[in-house]
């Protein structure tokens, strides 16, 4: 049974469009900030640069990075799995416009405060710094948005299992719906926070806060939220490369399994961004510490799966030897290139995010300069890469075009790679040296300090050339809207080498995996969010960044 | 390549895989216990609105301090947009510990160059252990955005040696910035 499926048959192309198109217009902006705050950093003083302009452009940036534009294009590529993995109609358009249409306005609702200057809190939020409730009801929007697409993946799964009894659901099916209920359990922490303590903060409803109790619900959101980032970047490696390389995916049940290891051990380890704090006990960040561990497991798997899909690809191609078959990978497709480069871009990156987790090291490089080049390199680099992948993918499906030629396409993508390594590996540099994160200006007239200003340029560069790719994608897709038409809108995903027949209920549904997520996160969570109603605690006083308090 | 092939190449990959979590947790039981890393983890609460009135970290109390039993003490309050005291002297190959807390927003704390690091979060006191082994000066970077000020919001730590290293004698030490 070949999967070829279409997605404009489905009236869901404005819908994927839109989202999609929302996510990069949001990334462009957020990139020049990005540059302009690189530069600020080294000290040259660009124009506008004060405390209050590279605060409120971090918190922007952050803002649209962390929240927005993943959200947004996972959203869409959720979309155009759900009609054309399923070959199905979308459960309800309307509300899958209606949960465009809230975060689009929470867009708008979140952005407006930044810029006047009343919400420059940075996009964790870090109560008692409190800022105009609109920027939280934004976000709050965004998210509860998010939830509409989140109801109609389960749904349009559903619906689909009824139809088809029996049947495997479609391995990017089941990744975007796993997806889904990550980050429905993603979502919860800062929900709560937002709801019941930031927005009456910020409506000045309530003077104090619980600092220690915001910042464990936030922490709950920050780990697994990075996990919802990554894995359309995981079904892309899935179901898309192995086909874009002309081969077949080496085995479907190790992506469900990878699926599933990663809903469920995103989730009970967020505290381990808690180790350097003082609310907490030795005994839960070591729990959560080793969980942490386990989440590698999913990765391991999936860097052996698709290895040895494009393996496959490259000895059907020719290839010989042990290595012959890389070389003989059809390189020149952007979807091969992008999925390599970002396999090594998670390698570089992998080796980073080890080091955070042991605890002893993670005492030397909290919060400076190393945690930002981590997340960059993982999830600006490895993932973001993927989501331009997947774009050039189903763009021209969705349009029903072909670019002429795919070599401003990949010099995009190469653009884009050498742009993150050149600025993220002086950042780590910079971090072990003692340089913190987050902050506008140092002082270079300082000797210790005046050491790292080389290094500071250096990855400004990088940033520059990361601009440069950002705009040039924007570009590539846009050229896409008056490229030669081709009547083709047919979506095929990857076959496997042994296409299941059928699985067991437990690979194809995610009931048990949510009872079981259910139980890790009472035993990970439930002291350490019950503490604070147990001991007793002193809060802290709202500080107002929007008003004079 | 049978069905066959392949599961057996899976289960083989997973468990070298599964080995290598395994390393890993190894690697973090290890040197959280036998490095003796103390992340702060003492869940001591204290309240943030009557600092200035709490005997220890009143401002006279602020600073090193070396106690009756010889240990040595450095009480920090990390407040919009500075640390009391901005110079603190430490002496070298002895144990320091600090006690570090916050009467509004939070703070960070990093010496750099070594693995004192902690949040600083108002409510609670951040308390950690460290020895220097080295002669020198460390900045001390408030390594969280606290607001407009953060960027200027730092101190520094200089560890002295036998010489160098004189409280004075009631036990207290203090430094004087640079410039
Ligand atoms: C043109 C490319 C980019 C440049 C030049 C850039 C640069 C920067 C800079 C200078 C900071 C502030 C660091 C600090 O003050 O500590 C920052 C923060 C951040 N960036 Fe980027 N970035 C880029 C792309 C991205 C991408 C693609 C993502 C994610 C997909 C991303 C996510 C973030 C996040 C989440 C923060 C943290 C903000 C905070 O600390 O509150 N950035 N970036
Ligand atoms: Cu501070
Ligand atoms: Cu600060």
């Amino acid at each position: 049974m070949p999967a070829e499926r279409q997605a404009v048959n489905y009236r869901v192309k404005n819908l994927i469009l839109a989202h999609i198109g929302v996510s990069f217009a949001t990334l462009a902006a957020a990139a020049v900030l990005g540059a302009w705050q690189m530069t600020v950093r080294t000290g040259v003083n660009p124009p506008f640069a004060t405390p209050e302009t590279y605060f409120a452009s971090v918190s922007a940036h952050g803002t649209i990075m962390g929240y927005v534009m993943p959200t947004l294009f996972t959203m869409g590529f959720g979309y155009f799995v759900a009609v054309t993995a399923l070959d199905q109609p979308l459960p309800s358009m309307r509300l899958a416009w209606a949960g465009f249409w809230l975060a689009a306005v929470g867009i708008v609702a979140a952005i407006i405060p930044i810029v006047m200057g009343k919400a420059t809190v940075l996009y964790t939020f870090y109560p008692p710094l409190t800022g105009s409730v609109f920027y939280y009801l934004g976000v709050l929007l965004v998210v509860v948005g998010s939830w509409f697409w989140v109801a109609l993946m389960i749904w349009a799964m559903a619906h689909w299992k009824r139809n088809n009894p029996g049947r495997p659901v479609p391995l990017a099916m089941f990744g975007t719906v796993a997806n889904a209920f990550l980050w429905l359990w993603t979502t919860g922490g800062v929900a709560v926070e937002i709801i019941f303590q930031l927005i009456p903060a910020s409506l000045g409803w309530t003077q104090m806060i619980d600092v220690g109790l915001a910042r464990t619900l936030f922490a709950w959101t920050l780990h697994p939220i990075v996990y919802f980032w990554l894995l359309p970047a995981y079904i892309a490696f899935y179901t898309i490369a192995p086909q874009a390389a002309g081969a077949r995916l080496y085995s479907d049940l190790m992506g469900r399994l990878s699926f599933i290891l990663l809903l469920l051990f995103s989730l009970p380890v967020g505290m381990h961004h808690l180790f350097m704090d003082p609310e907490h006990g030795t005994g839960f960040k070591f729990l959560q510490a080793m969980l942490t561990a386990l989440v590698v497991l999913p990765t391991f798997l999936t860097v052996f799966t698709i290895s040895a899909s494009m393996e496959i690809a490259g000895r059907l191609r020719g290839g010989k030897g042990l290595f012959g078959w890389i070389a003989a990978l059809p390189w020149d497709r952007p979807m091969v290139l992008a999925t390599c480069l970002s396999f090594v871009l998670l390698g570089f990156g992998g080796f980073g995010g080890v080091v955070n987790m042991a605890y002893a090291m993670n005492a030397m490089i909290h919060n400076t300069s190393w945690v930002t080049a981590h997340f960059h390199l993982i999830f600006g680099g490895a993932v973001v890469i993927m989501y331009f992948a997947i774009t050039y993918w189903i763009w021209p499906i969705l349009l029903e075009r072909e670019a002429a030629d795919v070599r401003p396409l990949r010099l995009q993508l190469w653009l884009w790679f050498i742009g993150i390594v050149i600025m993220t590996f002086p950042w780590h540099v910079l971090g072990l040296l003692g340089q913190p994160r987050r902050i506008a200006t140092f002082d270079y007239a300082n000797p210790v300090i005046a050491q790292w200003q080389p290094w500071v340029f250096v990855s400004m560069f990088g940033g520059y050339l990361m601009l440069v790719s950002a705009l040039l994608f924007v570009w590539n897709i846009a050229t896409l809207y008056r490229a030669r038409p081709v009547g083709d809108n047919r979506m095929h995903y990857a076959v496997a080498v042994y296409p299941p027949a059928r699985v067991p209920n437990a690979l194809n549904g995610f009931a048990l995996w949510n009872w079981l997520l259910l139980f890790l996160m009472v035993v990970a969570y439930g002291y350490p969010l019950g503490q604070f109603f147990l001991m007793d605690v002193y809060p802290g006083l709202v500080h107002r960044v929007d008003i004079g308090s | 390549m049978s069905e066959e092939t392949i599961r057996r190449s899976e289960l083989m990959w997973g468990a070298i895989a599964a080995f290598g979590v395994g390393i890993m947790a190894a690697v973090i039981v290890v040197s959280s216990f036998a490095m003796a890393i103390h992340p702060p983890s003492n869940v001591e609460t204290i309240d943030p609105t009557t600092l200035n009135t709490n005997s220890e970290f009143a401002e006279s109390n602020l600073g090193t301090r070396v106690n009756p039993d010889g240990s040595v003490t450095v009480r920090i309050v990390a407040t919009q947009f500075e640390f009391l005291p901005r110079c603190i002297p430490v002496p070298k190959d002895r144990q320091v510990t600090f006690r570090v807390t916050s009467p509004d927003v939070i703070h960070g704390f990093l010496i750099a160059g070594s693995n004192a690091n902690t949040m600083v979060v108002p409510g609670y006191v951040a308390q950690l252990r460290t020895v220097f082994s080295s002669a020198g000066d460390h900045l001390m970077p408030c390594h969280e955005f606290c607001g407009l000020g953060h960027s200027e919001m730092w101190a520094l730590v200089k560890v002295l040696d036998g010489a160098e290293w004189k409280p004075d004698a009631s036990g207290k030490a203090s430094c004087e910035l640079p410039r």
